[in-house]
C-alpha cells in the first residue's frame, strides 16, 4: 500500500542525511510504527509520505502510484493527517473542524453533516452535544479524538499519525490507544504511526520500524523485534524488560497444554496474556494455572515451564 | 466660553460642516488606503521571516516620526491641499496596521497551519480560512490605533492647506480666541473617542466566537 524506496532527505547545514536511503513497505490495512531516538528521521519519513517535506531522492508509492510527481494538495486530501499538537482550528466548531477535508473536496453540505455525526459517534462523542462546541471547550483527550475524527473525515485509505497521543496524560492515553485499536480493527486503514514510546509501538503496531540516524535498523512484528533484536541498539532500545513486553503480546490460550498436566485451583482466562499468567503464578505461588475459555470450560493448563518455552521461542505460536 | 464656542458654531454652520466633512473624509480615506496597502503587504511579509522582521523594524521607526514632521515632509514633495494631506495621513496610519497584520498572522499556532496544510489546503485556502480569520482581532486592534492617530493627526492638515477641524484651532490660536479653538478641539476629541469605540466594537464583533 505504501512503498518507500531509497528515500533520502538531507537538510541544509546538517552533517548527515535526516533520512538515508530508506526502503520500507507497509501492507494494506496494517499499522506501521516508526520509532527511534530523536533525530532518527521518523517524523521526516512520515512527512515525506504526504509531501509536507519533499524528498531529495527515492520514490514514494501510495496505493500503487508514485506520489512524488502528483499534485501535493490533492495527495494530502486523500491521506489522513494527525499531529501531536492536533492543530484544531480554534475559530471553527468541532463540526466544522471535522468537515474540513469534505469541504475542500466539495461534498454537499448534507453529506458532510451526516459524516460529521457519524465520525463523532465513532470516536465516542455525542454529536448533538459536541458538534457546535469550540476546541477550547474540550479536554486534551477530547481534542485528540476530534483530531482523529477530522483525519478520517473523507475516509482516506492511508493515515499518517505523528505522536498522536503524545501530549496526553497516561490514563487518557491508554484509553485513546484502545479506542484507536478498536476503530482500526473496523476500518483497516493503512497507518504510518510515529512515536518515541516503545510500549506504544508494541501496542499499536502490526509492524515496527526501528530507525537510527536516518537508517532502518530493523523492521518486523513487535513479537519478532522483542524476541530477536537485530542488534545491540535495538535490544537496548526496546528495554531490559523486553521479555515481559513479549509476554504481554502472547495469549494464554495459545500456550495452554491441552491434555491437562497439573490441574490447579487457580484459573485464568484463555484471552489473558502470558504476562498476566506469570503474575498470577508468582502471586499464587502455583505450579500451573487452569485455563478456561469465555464460556468457563476448561481447555487445559499453563505451567511456568510453558511460559519459559514461549520465551525461548521453541514454540512458534500466534501473536495476540 | 463653551457657550461662546457653541454660538460661533451656530453662527457658521456651513463652515463647520465643511471642516467636519473634510476632517472625516480625510481620516476615513487615509485609514482605508492604509488598510488596503498594509493588510495585503503585511500578510505577504508575515510569511517571510526576514521580511517580517525588517518590516516591523521599519514600521516602528516610521511610528516614532511625529505626525507634524510627516506632514511637513509631504509639503515640499506634493505641495498643499487635500491630496498631500491624505498621503501624509496614510503614511501615519500604515505602521500600526502593518505591524499588527504581520504579528497577527505570525502569532498563529504553527501546528494549526501545519494541520491545515497537511489536510490539503492550498496557500490561498490557508490564508482565507485560517490565517485571516485568526488574525482579524489583531488587525482590527491595529486599525483602531491607526484610526485614533489619523483623526488627531488630521488636525495638522491645516498647516499644509488640507482643511479639516484644525482650521478652527489654528485660527483660534492666531487670534488668541479660545472659543474658536474649542470649536475645532472638542469635535476632534469626540471624533477620536468615537473612532476608538467604533473600532473596538468592530474588533469584538469580528473576533471569531471560538476565540472569545
Amino acid at each position: 500500500m505504501i512503498g518507500l524506496k531509497g528515500l533520502t532527505k538531507r537538510f541544509a547545514g546538517e552533517p548527515r542525511p535526516a533520512v538515508d536511503a530508506l526502503t520500507l513497505e507497509v501492507a494494506e490495512g496494517e499499522t506501521c510504527v516508526l520509532i527511534g531516538p530523536s533525530g532518527c528521521g521518523k517524523t521526516t519519513t512520515m512527512r515525506m509520505v504526504n509531501r509536507m517535506i519533499e524528498p531529495d531522492a527515492g520514490s514514494i508509492e501510495v496505493a500503487g502510484r508514485d506520489v512524488t510527481h502528483v499534485d501535493p494538495i490533492e495527495l494530502r486530501r486523500s491521506i489522513g493527517y494527525v499531529i501531536q499538537q492536533i492543530g484544531l482550528f480554534p475559530h471553527m466548531t468541532i463540526g466544522e473542524n471535522i468537515a474540513t477535508v469534505p469541504r475542500l473536496l466539495g461534498w454537499d453540505p448534507e453529506r458532510t453533516a451526516r459524516r460529521v455525526d457519524e465520525l463523532l459517534e465513532l470516536v465516542a462523542m455525542d454529536p448533538d452535544d459536541y458538534r457546535n462546541r469550540f476546541p477550547r471547550e474540550l479536554s486534551g483527550g477530547q481534542r485528540q479524538r476530534v483530531g482523529v475524527a477530522r483525519a478520517l473525515a473523507a475516509n482516506p485509505p492511508v493515515m499518517l499519525m505523528d505522536e498522536p497521543f503524545g501530549a496526553i496524560d497516561p490514563i487518557t492515553r491508554a484509553r485513546l490507544q484502545q479506542e484507536f485499536l478498536r476503530i482500526q480493527e473496523r476500518l483497516r486503514k493503512t497507518v504510518v504511526f510515529v512515536t518515541h514510546d516503545i510500549d506504544e509501538a508494541i501496542r499499536m503496531g502490526d509492524r515496527i520500524a526501528i530507525l537510527r540516524a536516518g537508517r532502518l535498523v530493523q523492521y518486523d512484528t513487535p513479537e519478532v523485534i522483542l524476541a530477536r533484536p537485530a542488534e545491540a541498539f535495538v535490544e537496548e532500545f526496546v528495554g531490559v524488560d523486553r521479555v515481559l513486553k513479549r509476554l504481554s503480546l502472547l495469549t494464554v490460550g495459545a500456550y495452554a497444554a491441552p491434555n491437562g498436566g497439573t490441574l490447579s485451583a487457580h484459573t485464568i482466562s484463555a484471552s489473558a496474556t502470558l504476562r498476566d499468567a506469570l503474575t498470577q503464578l508468582l502471586i499464587k505461588d502455583a505450579e500451573a494455572l487452569t485455563v478456561t475459555d469465555d464460556a468457563g470450560q476448561i481447555i487445559g493448563s499453563l505451567s511456568l515451564q510453558r511460559i519459559r518455552q514461549a520465551i525461548s521461542g521453541s514454540e512458534s505460536h500466534a501473536v495476540a | 466660553m463653551l457657550a461662546e464656542a457653541w454660538l460661533y458654531l451656530l453662527g457658521h454652520p456651513a463652515q463647520f460642516a465643511k471642516a467636519l466633512g473634510v476632517h472625516v473624509s480625510l481620516s476615513l480615506s487615509a485609514l482605508a488606503l492604509a488598510a488596503l496597502i498594509a493588510v495585503p503587504a503585511g500578510v505577504r511579509l508575515a510569511h517571510r521571516r526576514a521580511g517580517a522582521l525588517a518590516a516591523i523594524n521599519a514600521a516602528n521607526v516610521g511610528r516614532t516620526l511625529p505626525s507634524l514632521a510627516v506632514l511637513a515632509l509631504a509639503m515640499p514633495l506634493l505641495g498643499t491641499g487635500f491630496l498631500p494631506s491624505l498621503v501624509a495621513l496614510t503614511l501615519i496610519a500604515l505602521p500600526p496596521v502593518l505591524i499588527n497584520t504581520i504579528v497577527g498572522v505570525r502569532e498563529i499556532d504553527p501546528d494549526v497551519i501545519d494541520a491545515a496544510r497537511g489536510m490539503g489546503m492550498s496557500g490561498r485556502e490557508v490564508l482565507r480560512r485560517i490565517e485571516l480569520p485568526l488574525a482579524v482581532p489583531v488587525i482590527f486592534a491595529g486599525l483602531r490605533t491607526a484610526a485614533v492617530q489619523v483623526v488627531s493627526g488630521a488636525v495638522l492638515a491645516t498647516f499644509i492647506g488640507g482643511g479639516g477641524l484644525g482650521d478652527f484651532i489654528t485660527a483660534g490660536i492666531a487670534m488668541m480666541a479660545l472659543p474658536l479653538m474649542l470649536v475645532g478641539a472638542i469635535p476632534v476629541t469626540l471624533l477620536s473617542i468615537g473612532a476608538d469605540a467604533l473600532f473596538g466594537a468592530l474588533q469584538r464583533q469580528l473576533t471569531p466566537r471560538g476565540l472569545q
